[in-house]
């Protein structure tokens, strides 16, 4: 279905995008920075995450206990997220409600006070937050696989940040981090859903256009030097299931090399969905599952790509069979991986990822929050048009690509491999 | 007082766009069409939950749900999943204490091969040996998963106290040495006495039309007849607490401990169900959870979840208060949720907090209903409810009768704070 599009830029640099969908009576404003954990040096790791969290807690207009309730009593949905390359704040909210949204949001662009007391008590919250993803075996081997792939760029860190920064970040560290990076000129406006585009626009200039832009927010170039030779790590603790994580560097999404990738990643390990409100499908006749869970080597397997600005990694996570050893699945994988390398994959299985590619995107344009959602995030790696090609690009991927794209990444001296060892 | 207008309440489900039928072996079909996005959602259960489950083989109902789709007559577990993944559809069926389910989701123009291998897994699944065994791993592997999972043993551990010599106090997914007990006999006549068509509801949402949607349930479905499908279970009421019972689960070596406290709750069909529901959530959901998160995460930085449920079935509900803390802040945590507890019940809630989630209530129905998931779980609850077609168009009325009082008297009839379960896991 056809709906209207518009991308303008508001003079102080804020890139506004909508798009009107009058299938309900609801709109998803979408506010999102440039910024991550992508920006954040050792001693400052979590900082762009913490940032967020002080964003709920109020501003002079809008103060904590009144900020929280408003939405809610309006009906609205909302949260935010933080990721390595961007930070995002999203409201769904029945149409005639969505301007308390965007007065929230261009208020807490420039007002949010980041007390000193509200700081304290979120420091524990944060740090909290932490302690439960470490109840997680997954998430304490990928932090260690993480921190083996990247020494020099800063995705060597988890966005939650290091427990040692949790603790000594200061409140002055927090609001200079905000007002760096919250400036109109590092952000993009996209709100979709049931509104007149003239009259959004219009709102949507009155309430952002008077907010100064900034300095051009500071970038680290820290590239991450070619890997020499494969890494392999093992994290202990609780528990008595074995995980293996294998983990081979990805272009970044901007790459021409991404989209082949893709349709390897559906093929071999069944489709990543980039979406994050409309789930996935299963991947069990994928050429890992059949070659690893149905011959009884793992549990479950499970292949995972991310849209990035800078390269990053490709990871798939296995379960281990408990009658099996690490060992024993690793090789049954390489031997799919060689497989993949060697013999040509046929043009059905290409025909087939596209077709669950297509399958995938109508499940997520079903919900006005995704349409917002998928409106700002292609530009916080490249562009609203990556978005709208994606289906042609996957179209036009060759048997070919398929082969050289897979004997180009899929090299062992080039990957991180992770086992999660149980002590029982 | 909020209400929606009416252009709003239009676009929510109600008899004038909703699609019922029974069909005559006893099957419920609803649809509701939905041309907005090319795909079509299915979605629906049977009485074939783990209430039917023997005491020694707890997770037999589970059991069978996992290896329907592992062989039927027609097809092997490659092949069904093979049609399925090929056109970017999803299938899956999972058990609950009462009903089984399934879920689907396709292209609509896959509708009839989503349908079809629903059919066959329903009505002729083989549950062949080999897979069963593979299952039966992948099931054990999820059983030490969840032993490891702070949060899901202190949920387990709060049912076994809340709902002790109940059906409710049981895992559905098992235990292992339960799990390692159930043979392939035990799923076929499981299947046998519990799948039939006699109380299967099936909903289905998205771009087709309601009479093309049922005429391709008809096909698939029409003829399946079971003799002799049981009756489902009366069920035992529960004895309440005499006193608050506490006990501790360890999980060496983790960081973060899971509390639950609570304590019984009303049925979905109790005349308090509203009134309960809005309670709830001044108490632990609204804003950024409620009063529990207010004190819990806002005020002491204890937590970074800390929030109250109501979990409202055909039998007795509970509600409890749930929160991730660190170790050393378990006591504190708990004393900050009791003294909430006492709150609630010695003076209600506030007009104005009353007011507030009345209207978040109301502003927020038509986002949950945006997606076809979302409606055709609607259509389910009101089927399963009997809460007429019209339920979701009366809903804004049906919010707007609760008064404070209301509140008070459901806070004070379900809720003692002297007599709670508290259940934690942890290191």
């Amino acid at each position: 279905m056809e709906h209207r599009l518009t991308q303008t830029t508001l003079s102080n640099g804020l890139k506004v995008l909508l798009k009107e969908i009058h299938t309900a009576p609801i709109i998803s404003s979408w506010l999102w920075y440039r910024v991550g954990s992508r920006d954040e040096v050792p001693g400052r790791t979590g900082i762009s995450h913490w940032v967020e969290h002080m964003q709920f807690k109020g501003t002079p207009q809008f103060p904590s206990n009144v900020l929280d309730k408003a939405i809610s009593r309006e009906g609205g949905t909302w949260n935010a997220f933080t990721y390595m390359d961007w930070t995002a704040y999203f409201e769904t909210m029945p149409a005639d409600k969505i301007d308390l949204a965007l007065q929230l949001e261009s208020d807490r662009m420039i007002n949010s006070q980041f007390d000193g007391n509200e700081v304290a008590s979120e420091r524990t919250v944060i740090i909290s937050e932490r302690e439960g993803s470490e109840n997680e075996p997954l998430f304490l081997l990928g932090e260690a696989i993480q921190q083996a792939a990247f020494r020099i760029h800063p995705y060597h860190h988890e966005v939650i940040g290091d427990m040692a920064d949790l603790h000594s970040i200061t409140r002055d560290d927090l609001y200079n981090h905000y007002r760096s990076f919250y400036v109109p000129n590092n952000a993009v406006m996209a709100v979709a859903g049931d509104f007149d585009t003239q009259t959004m626009l219009k709102r949507i200039d009155e309430l952002f256009e008077p907010i100064p832009s900034g300095m051009e927010p500071a970038r680290l170039a820290r590239e991450e030097p070619m890997q020499k030779g494969e890494v392999r790590l093992s994290v202990e603790g609780p528990g008595s299931t074995i995980y293996v994580q294998v983990c081979y560097r990805f272009p970044p999404a901007s790459h021409p090399d991404f989209f082949p990738l893709s349709v390897l990643d559906s093929l071999l390990a069944g489709p990543s969905n980039l979406n994050m409100f409309s789930g996935g499908i299963s991947n069990k006749t994928s050429r890992l599952y059949r070659a690893l869970v149905d011959k009884e080597f793992v549990v479950s397997i499970h292949g995972g790509t991310q849209a990035t600005i800078d390269p990053f990694l490709y990871s798939i996570t296995m379960t281990i069979h408990p009658k099996r050893k690490p060992e024993e699945a690793l090789a049954a994988l390489d031997k799919e991986i060689q497989r993949l390398k060697e013999e040509k994959v046929s043009k059905e299985e290409i025909t087939r990822a596209i077709k669950q590619a297509r399958a995938l995107f109508a499940y997520g344009s079903e919900n006005i929050t995704n349409q917002g959602y998928w409106l700002g995030y292609a530009e916080m790696f490249a562009n609203y048009a990556w978005f709208q090609t994606y289906l042609d690009k996957l179209a036009a991927v060759t048997v070919k690509d398929i082969q050289r794209v897979a004997n180009k990444y899929f090299k062992s001296q080039y990957r991180v491999v992770g086992t999660y060892v149980p002590l029982g | 007082m909020t209400n929606f207008s009416q252009d709003i309440t239009q676009s929510l489900p109600g008899p004038d766009d909703i699609y019922r039928e029974v069909l005559p072996n006893g099957i419920i079909v609803l649809t509701r069409s939905n041309f907005n996005s090319p795909s079509v959602v299915v979605t629906g259960n049977l009485d074939a939950g783990a209430l039917f489950d023997p005491d020694e083989k707890l997770g037999l109902a589970d059991f069978v749900t996992s290896a329907l789709m592992r062989g039927t007559k027609k097809r092997s577990f490659d092949k069904i999943y093979n049609e399925l993944e090929s056109v970017g559809a999803s299938l899956g069926f999972s058990s609950g204490v009462h009903k089984s389910g399934f879920n689907g989701r396709s292209l609509a123009e896959d509708l009839p091969l989503l349908l079809m291998l629903l059919s066959e897994s329903l009505t002729q699944p083989t549950f062949p040996k080999t897979e069963m065994e593979k299952l039966r791993a992948q099931l054990l592997t999820g059983l030490s998963i969840r032993e490891q999972d702070t949060s899901d043993m202190a949920s387990m551990i709060f049912d076994e106290i809340l709902f002790r010599g109940h059906p409710y106090s049981r895992p559905e997914d098992g235990k292992p040495e339960t799990v390692q007990r159930i043979t392939r006999d035990d799923l076929v006549r499981f299947h046998r006495e519990h799948y039939g068509p006699r109380g299967m509801v099936i909903a289905i949402v998205g771009a087709v039309k309601a009479e093309e949607a049922v005429r391709q349930v008809k096909r698939v479905f029409g003829q399946w007849q079971l003799k002799g499908q049981k009756e489902p279970h009366e069920l035992p009421s529960v004895k309440r607490l005499k006193k608050t019972v506490s006990k501790t689960h360890r999980i060496p070596g983790k960081s973060q401990s899971d509390l639950v406290i609570g304590t019984n709750g009303p049925k979905r069909l109790d005349p308090e169900f509203m009134s309960a529901t809005l309670g709830n959530n001044i108490l632990g959901q609204f804003g950024m959870m409620g009063r529990i998160g207010d004190v819990v995460r806002e005020k002491s930085g204890l937590a970074y979840y800390a929030y109250s449920s109501l979990s409202a079935g055909i039998g007795p509900g509970s509600w409890e208060v749930s929160a991730g803390v660190n170790p050393q802040n378990v006591k504190k945590a708990t004393d900050l949720i009791i003294d909430e507890l006492k709150r609630f019940v010695q003076e209600g809630v506030t007009t104005d907090e009353l007011t507030d989630s009345k209207a978040n209530f109301i502003g927020r129905l038509p986002l949950s209903l945006e997606s076809n998931g979302g409606v055709a779980n609607a259509l389910l609850n009101i089927e399963r409810y009997d809460l007429g077609l019209d339920y979701y168009r009366r809903y804004a009325g049906l919010v707007n009768e609760v008064n404070h009082e209301d509140v008070l008297n459901t806070a004070r009839k379900y809720i003692d704070p002297d007599k709670l379960a508290i259940a934690v896991a942890g290191p």
